[in-house]
This record gives C-alpha cells, structure tokens and sequence, in this order.
C-alpha cells in the first residue's frame, strides 16, 4: 500500500503544485492519478520515488516513511515507465530491459536471459530483443519501457501518461494487453493520466485532482460515474457518465418477457430476425446475463423493434427485454 | 613543386633528423599534449554538463582559447620557465583544451533529458547516469571535439622546432634558414598527410566506440 500523508508540495518560485493530499493506493490494484493538466500529478507520482520530494507531509510505502531511505535503492524496487519510454538509446532492447537487474549486481547473462522471458511478456519477439530503440515504433517502445520496469519484479510500479504518446488503435491494443498483464501480475500500480475515460477502463481506484492540485475525489469508477462528488468532477467524467455507468453492471438480474411470435427462430432456436410483414429484420445483435446493461441497452435502442434478445450458452434464445421494461428497471434500480 | 627532398631515400632512413625519427618526436609531443589536455579538460567538461554548474567557464574557455596565439604563450613559457619540452607542452595543451571542454559540456547538455531523468528513476546514481547514460549518449559530440583538437595539435606542434626541440617543424624551420624550400614542401606534406590519418583513425576509433544505437538516431 502506497500511502499519501497529508503532502503538500510547493515549488520554489511557482505555486502549490500539490496540496495537503491524503490518498492511500491499495496494494495490488491499479490506482489512477488524473485530472486536468498542471493539477499536480506527475509531482504526486514522483513524490512516491523521491525523484520530487514533498515539503511537507509523509509518503509511504507499506506503512515505512520512504524520506529516511537511500534513494537509488529505493527507485530500483520501483518500477518506473514514463512518457515516451524514456529508453537508453544507446542499448539494445534487451540491455534496456536488463537495466534494474544488473543494477541489481545481476550479471549482464543472467538478466538478458530473464529480459528475453519479459520482451515476450509485453507481445515483443525475440527479434526486436538487438534492436536500439531508434528502430522502433512508439508503441513498441513503450512495451518496452513497461518490460524494463517489471525486470525486477519490483511489487509497486509507476506509470507517468504510459500511453498517452501512441495513435488510439495502439492504445486500445496496449491498454488490452496491459490489464491482462496486472490480473497476471498484481502489482501495486500508480498511474497517471489526462484521460478519464482511460483512467475509468484501466483503474481500480480513480483519484481526481483539480486545478491548485487539490483531490477532489477518490473513488471506483464505477462511483464517480454514478455518484460524483461535485460539480467539477460531474462535468470532468463527461456527459454521458449514466450511459456509462451501465458498463459495470451484468445483466444477471434484469427480468426477461417470454420470446414474443414475432421473433424468427431457426431450427437450432437460435433468433435470426424480426418478422415485420413479408420482411424479416435483423436483430443486431443479442445478450447473454454476463453482458454489461449498458450492451443490453444499446441493443434495445438500435433493435428496429426497440427488443433486445438474449441467450443461453449455446445462442439458443431464451428472453426478451423492451426498452419501456429496460426504462423502468433503471428507474428502479436507482431509486434503490 | 620540388618534391625531391621528400623522396630522397637518404631522408627516410632512422637516423637523427631524417623524416621517420621527426615524425615520431611529432606524434610524441601531440601525444602527450592529447592525453594532459584530456585529463584537464574531459573531468571539468563533464561535471559542469552534468551538474549544469559554472557553464561560463565552458563557454568563455572556448572562446579564449580560440583567440590564444600558441607561438606567444610558448614564448612566454619560455621566457617564464627556460627551454625544454615543459613549456611547448603548455602552449600545446592549452590548445587541446578548449575544445574537448566546450564539446564535453556541450555533449551532455544537448542530451534528451528525459532519458536521464529516466536513469535516475530506475535507480542509477549519479556517477551510473554519468557513466552509463550520459557520456555513452554525448560521445559523438565529445568524439568530434577530439578531434578538432587532434587535427589543431598536429598542425601546431610544428612550433616545438621554434624552441629548439624537434618534430617536423625542423623541416620547415631549418629549410627556411638555409633556403631549401624543397625540405620547407616536405614538411608541410608530412604535417598533412599525418593529420588526415590521424583524424582517419580516430574516425574509425569512433565508429567503434559510439552505439550503433546513438549513430541511428542522430
Ligand atoms: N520543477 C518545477 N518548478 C516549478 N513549478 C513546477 C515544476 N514542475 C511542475 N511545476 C508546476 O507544478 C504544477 C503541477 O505540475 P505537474 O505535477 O507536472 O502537473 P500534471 O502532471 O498534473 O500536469 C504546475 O502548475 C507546474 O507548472
Ligand atoms: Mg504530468
């Protein structure tokens, strides 16, 4: 657990960039720094490995005040993955990703043999392993730069806007493979960002600042869509933060009609359409209960017959939901 | 052109004044001059690239000691310490130094900072960043100041001769004084052809020495 004691952190000659922040970052979960730009996040970030030290205030790691501990050592637990990589030019790939262990006083074998293992961890093969970071793309560098920093298993890790450099298609395939890669490995991760809606795919806890580097609040995103505490983060999470909010929850629990006459059943049961005079129309689509409402709503809204249908595990449909039924358990579920 | 004190075979043998034995005490006073210039100016270079601290001095040595006259700070010298090899080895070292500082300080300040900021932040400490981020990054800069200098100190160590000591400005000051402008040609040949292998060399040294990965990028 990384935790923020009462931090203020005021820069000689500028203003307050962080202001009596307390925040604990639950161990094992990706918690989300994010907020307007100059809200004083990267300075929260960097105050966790002393590369910025607060002015006043404690910051600790597992309960232990990190101002009484030997920087460089500290640093190498941490791993630290910022903009842009960030990469040594002038070593390969591999050496890049061996930095920490030989730091370590690993021998250079040894942690090239462990760094080949981690380059095919973030989705690079062994081809890129030679390379300089010159010859690579922004997203592959950045795989890299996330493989450098889990080189030494450090169990907290630091991610200053990792994927704030790349086009969005490699984004999204970055950020796939990067949740995958934190159910694997648990970490304890701080992450900053700019992005909400990146900070609500990607965070377990979302912490946000505003302007004068104030939090203003911290919570599961889920939370800040459906409940957020003010103004200024309302308006932060974005318009469509209900829409959104239904991405959290299945629908496991939403009350299904019988299959009406006319739906159009193939031989299997499997729905193939929407009987609408002599035409048939598709369905667009259909839902099982581990499906987000916010997929069954969508459905309802885009079916031509306003009925989203779900299935059973073998796509055998098994129930339908109309949008004035869909309407009312929202209205319900609110109230609640 | 008269190249026939060049090629005379009598001038090639080792014997004491033949081209060969002055080529040898040339290349030993740029030797010696390279290395005493490098360990003055490449430690003060890099620390106040690497600290930021006291950048004037890098930037006015650079201007000094391009306005320096070598052949006055050699006569000084001599006049202050007497003759010998002590005072050409000042004049010449003074000239190596500026710009091996200024292409040192020059070399780390140029530097992505981000990638040094990152080396902090896995855990290097200073004297790691230096070593192991910073000066591998900087050494094409650095590279190329060493060898202005090498080519400066070839070219200049011909004022050696002009106290008395040897290198091939023996060719072009005993040719003068005896008219044989044949020896003064020959002289000024050697001096060009050695500083072009010179800096051949080095070239090469820098291939072998800078990352591929630093050539790539530049
Ligand atoms: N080294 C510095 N010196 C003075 N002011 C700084 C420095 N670094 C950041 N600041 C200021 O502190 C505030 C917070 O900066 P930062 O933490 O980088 O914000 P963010 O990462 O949220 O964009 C900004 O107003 C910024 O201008
Ligand atoms: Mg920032």
């Amino acid at each position: 657990m990384i935790t923020f004691d009462d931090v203020v952190k005021v820069y000689p000659g500028g203003g307050t960039a962080v202001d009596h922040v307390s925040l604990e970052l639950p161990t094992g979960k990706l918690t989300v720094l994010v907020g307007p730009s100059g809200c004083g996040k990267t300075t929260s970030l960097r105050m966790i490995n002393r590369m910025i030290s607060p002015t006043s205030g404690r910051v600790l790691i597992d309960g232990k005040d990190i101002a009484g501990q030997d920087e460089a050592l500290l640093r190498r637990g941490i791993g630290y993955v910022i903009q842009n990589a960030g990469l040594f030019p002038h070593r390969t790939v591999l050496d890049n990703v061996a930095t920490v262990p030989v730091l370590l006083g690993k021998t250079r074998r040894e942690a090239r043999t462990a760094a080949l293992g981690l380059l095919e961890r973030v989705g690079l093969s062994e081809e890129f392993a030679k390379r300089y970071p010159a010859q690579l793309s922004g997203g592959q560098q950045q795989r890299v730069g996330v493989a450098r920093a889990l080189a030494a298993d450090p169990p907290v890790m630091l991610m200053d806007e990792p994927f704030s450099a790349v086009d969005p298609v490699v984004r999204e395939q970055l950020h796939r493979e990067f949740l995958r890669l934190q159910q694997d490995l648990g970490k304890t991760i701080a992450m900053v960002t700019h992005d909400i809606d990146e900070a609500i795919k990607l965070g377990d806890v979302v912490a946000i600042f505003r302007q004068g580097g104030v939090l203003a609040q911290v919570a599961t995103p889920q939370e800040l869509l459906v409940a957020p505490a003010d103004d200024f983060v309302a308006e932060f999470v974005g318009r469509d933060r209900g829409i959104r909010s239904l991405s959290f929850d299945t629908a496991a629990e939403l009350p299904v009609a019988a299959l009406p006459d006319d739906l159009v059943l193939d031989e299997a049961g499997r729905p193939s359409g929407w009987r609408s005079g002599s035409q048939v129309l598709p369905t667009g689509g259909t839902f099982t209960s581990s499906d987000s409402l916010r997929l069954v709503t969508d459905l309802a809204i885009t079916s031509p017959v306003g009925t989203a249908v779900r299935v059973n595990g073998d796509g055998k449909a098994d129930g339908v939901v109309r949008h004035h039924d869909l309407a009312d358990y929202l209205a319900a579920r609110r109230a609640s | 052109m008269n190249l026939t004190y060049l090629f005379d075979p009598a001038h090639w043998d080792f014997s004491t004044g033949s081209i060969p034995q002055l080529i040898v005490s040339h290349l030993w006073y740029v030797l010696l001059a390279l290395v005493l210039g490098t360990i003055i100016a490449l430690p003060v270079g890099l620390f106040i690239g690497h600290t930021g601290r006291g950048s004037f001095i890098a930037i006015n040595a650079g201007n000094a000691g391009r306005s320096l006259p070598t052949l006055g700070l050699l006569m000084l010298m001599v006049t202050l310490l007497g003759l010998g090899l002590l005072p050409v080895l000042i004049a010449l070292t003074v000239l190596v130094i500026p710009p091996i500082l200024t292409s040192a300080y020059a070399g780390l300040r140029t530097l992505d900072h981000s990638v040094v900021d990152a080396a902090r932040g896995v855990g290097m400490r200073p004297m790691q960043v230096l070593f192991r981020v910073e000066l591998p990054m900087a050494l094409p800069v650095l590279m190329s100041g060493f060898r202005s200098a090498a080519l400066q100190v070839v070219a200049t160590a011909t004022v050696a001769a002009s106290v008395g000591l040897g290198g091939l400005g023996r060719l072009l000051i005993d040719g003068l004084a005896v008219n044989d402008y044949s020896r003064v040609l020959a002289g000024a040949i050697v001096v060009a052809v050695l500083a072009v292998l010179l800096d051949l060399i080095l070239a090469l040294a820098q291939r072998w020495i800078v990352s591929p990965g630093v050539r790539a990028s530049k």
